[in-house]
């Protein structure tokens, strides 16, 4: 059951992810990028790890998308649809994901366990967001911190960079 | 000169609204109860009770034509309501009496008259020009069909509607 | 019997049971969904002293039959130069997402032993705030598609009203989480039946309290100093949490997105028969839903004070659904009669009472309710 879950939302999240390249339309791509990540969410949640399935769902399809759409939205679509292919992007891109295609399979087949499978993670007896949680706050509490502050200071910025009146 | 409309200082429990929320949600809800336990009475349930007893005499309804007391039609198709009418409603086919009516070589006689209710937009023009007093406007003013066809008073439907006007004018009766 | 056993197994006994009570939630939500437009109509009438439908049926009430009926036999008019794909898919994207938040919303304690919730998660509340933020592509792909200005309006409104309230709407039950301790609906429901319900907590099981009543089967009424401290957070989350439900769910003082004076329909400009009643029935079960989401946050859910749950029989078990049901719809009245008083806001005001009160609002409330319970454990 589940190996035909597995199956299907990979099919389902590498065409549309496949499909937010190929459309011609700005629209088109960025709703089969929501699939997308719906699809991805789906995997997190097969994997039995909902709550980071769902901040997926909630984070990238609920709201930076939505942010992305509505930028679209205001663009001349016409425009858009009418630019002919470019061979040479188009050769170029083939060439970068090959290159990705052949690093990843050299990186994957280099590991330790990619004969079998990956060890099944320890059931902690709480829910998942309890052990994200857990673990972020407790092992990584200084990294967290760190990209709080990071963020911090990018939104600080970007709040003095928008505002009207710069001097 | 322009005037400036001093715009009224406001408490701060006035600027966060909910005073004035909740002072119109008192008022929302009251009347919410009163229509609930029927104490408020304002709308008619129309097809079963009517304004009619209440509509006034000269009240424009559905254009009809009139018989006076002796049971004679007063039109006398001299079709001047059907050049008035601004629709061009009114189409009136006129005939001669017949060679036995004492008045046949006088007035003729409506052979047709259809009013199409689909365009009468209830002026009163007709009443007003028509020299006869024969065409009135009445109080009906429901007039629906289910067809185009329903729609076209003929001249029985409209002598049906109007039934019979005393008085005002006699021409037809024999000069005293 | 051995057909019986089978179906008594762990496994397929989930499955079916399961599969009942969607069927039977979707049943009574989309009757609810039907009749909470009759009552839109009804309260807009009695408010403004009218007598509202009430021709077909008694009072009126087979009028959403009617109008269903109405719906589906009118022409599915698609209007030349619209993208035709999304222009179909967009009022399924606003329906789908209202009904898929009732999957985790407990609806009653148990049954016959067995729960009242479709689908008991662990981030109950998360998978709540993630699918209807995906309630925003129905409405704002509408408004592309139709390629008309007004709708377009319309959804562009919607885009940047939801993504503002929705920060708001998350931030305010943050002080929920951080009082119960978990994100998982049924047990916020069951702190409530245990402490009190969260703008109501005159009630406990545990001693200590200032005033207390005992009762015979052992819960406490009366005050207790941490729960009346906590509740004046729980309030503000209340009112916040409320406050952006309506926006979130489009209704008045919220509903630029489809202002009727301004901007015709708002994003269903172009739609007509039921590709329109998609929308107009999605943005009720919506408005149920969320009302079913505050019910179980802060009002206690099924529970009612000195009413066992299902575990002392089957009779209570179906007073609790009752009792949720209910809630649900006093909040849908309120829903309404808010709708009938208030006027629309302007979209600048919006924006800045969103970003600049309540975002702020809930923040702050986020760190005083940490401050109490701080000041409790200590
Ligand atoms: S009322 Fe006016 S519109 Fe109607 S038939 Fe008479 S003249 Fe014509
Ligand atoms: S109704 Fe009056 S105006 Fe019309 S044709 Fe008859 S007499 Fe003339």
């Amino acid at each position: 059951m589940l190996t035909i879950l597995f199956w299907v939302f990979s099919v389902l999240m590498l065409a549309s992810a496949a499909a937010v390249v190929l459309f011609r339309n700005p629209v088109n791509s960025a709703m089969s990028l929501v699939l997308s990540f719906l699809a991805l969410a789906a995997l997190f949640v097969t994997l039995d790890a909902f709550f980071i399935g769902v901040i997926q769902v909630l984070v990238y399809a609920g709201a930076v998308m939505v942010l992305f759409l509505f930028i679209i939205m205001l663009l001349d679509l016409k425009a858009e649809t009418r630019r002919r292919l470019n061979i040479a992007a188009l050769a170029g891109g083939i060439a970068v994901l090959g290159g990705f295609v052949v690093l990843i399979t050299h990186v994957v087949k280099s590991l330790p366990t990619s004969a079998d499978h990956f060890p099944a993670l320890a059931r902690t007896g709480y829910s998942d967001a309890y052990d994200i949680g857990m673990t972020l706050f407790s092992d990584f509490n200084l990294p967290f911190q760190i990209i709080g502050v990071l963020l911090l200071v990018s939104t600080i910025g970007v709040v003095f960079l928008s505002r009207r009146s710069l001097r | 000169m322009a005037t400036i409309v001093q715009r009224p200082k406001l408490s701060l429990l006035e600027r966060s609204y909910f005073p004035a929320i909740l002072g119109g949600l008192w008022i929302t809800i009251k009347h919410f109860f009163k229509m609930l336990f029927g104490q408020t009475k304002v709308t008619m349930q129309y097809p079963e009770q009517k304004w009619d007893s209440a509509m006034p005499e000269w009240y424009r309804g559905a254009p009809t034509l009139v018989k006076d007391e002796h049971d004679r039609e007063r039109c006398v198709a001299c079709q001047l309501c059907e050049f008035i009418c601004p629709p061009r409603a009114i189409t009136i086919k006129p005939g001669e009496l017949p060679g036995d009516n004492r008045w046949s070589k006088v007035e003729k006689y409506p052979e047709k008259f259809d009013i199409d209710m689909i365009r009468c937009i209830y002026c009163g023009l007709c009443e007003e020009v028509c020299p006869e007093q024969a065409i009135f406007l009445r109080k009906d003013y429901s007039i629906t069909g289910l067809t185009r066809a329903e729609m076209v008073h003929d001249k029985e439907k409209l002598y049906e509607l109007g039934g019979v006007m005393h008085g005002l004018v006699h021409k037809w009766n024999e000069k005293k | 019997m051995p057909s019986l056993d089978l179906f008594l197994q762990p496994e397929i006994f989930l499955v079916w049971t399961a599969a009942l009570k969607t069927l039977v939630i979707l049943g009574v939500v989309l009757t609810m969904v039907a009749y909470s437009v009759w009552a839109e109509r009804k309260v807009s009438a009695f408010i403004q002293d009218r007598i509202g439908p009430n021709r077909v049926g008694w009072a009126g009430l087979i009028q959403p039959v009617a109008d269903g009926v109405k719906l589906l036999l009118k022409e599915n008019f698609v209007p030349g130069g619209v993208n035709k794909f999304f222009f179909s898919i967009a009022p399924s994207l606003a329906m789908i997402p209202a009904i898929l938040v009732l999957a985790v919303l407990p609806f009653g304690s148990s049954l016959f032993g067995v729960p009242m919730v479709i689908a008991n998660l662990d981030i109950g509340v998360l998978w709540v705030f993630a699918v209807s933020s995906l309630g925003v592509y129905g409405i704002v792909l509408a408004g592309w598609a139709s390629n008309s200005k007004y709708p377009f309006l319309g959804g562009i409104r919607s885009s940047s009203q939801m993504i503002s309230y929705e920060l708001s709407l998350g931030l305010s039950v943050v002080p929920v989480f951080m009082i119960t301790g978990t994100l998982n609906l049924g047990e916020i429901v069951q702190y409530q039946v245990d402490n009190g319900w969260m703008v109501f907590p005159a009630w406990f099981r545990s001693g200590g309290g200032l005033l207390e009543f005992t009762t015979d089967n052992g819960s406490m009424f009366g005050l207790d100093l941490g729960q009346t401290l906590l509740w004046i957070p729980m309030m503000v989350s209340f009112v916040i949490f409320m406050i952006a439900m309506f926006a979130e769910t489009n209704r008045v003082p919220f509903d630029l997105p489809e202002a009727e004076q301004e901007l015709v329909g708002g994003y269903h400009t172009e739609y007509s028969s039921m590709r329109f009643a998609l929308f107009f029935l999605g943005e009720y079960a919506a408005m149920i839903a969320g009302a079913g989401v505050i019910v179980t946050l802060f009002l206690g859910g099924w529970s009612m004070p000195f009413v066992p749950d299902g575990s002392q029989g089957w009779f209570w078990g179906l007073v609790n659904i009752g009792t949720f049901f209910a809630k649900v719809a006093a909040i849908i009245f309120f829903f309404l009669w808010v709708r009938w008083t208030l006027p629309r806001f302007r979209f600048d005001q919006l924006m800045k009472l969103g970003w600049y009160v309540f975002f702020e609002v809930a923040l702050v409330n986020i760190f005083l309710t940490a401050g109490i319970l701080a000041y409790l454990q200590s």
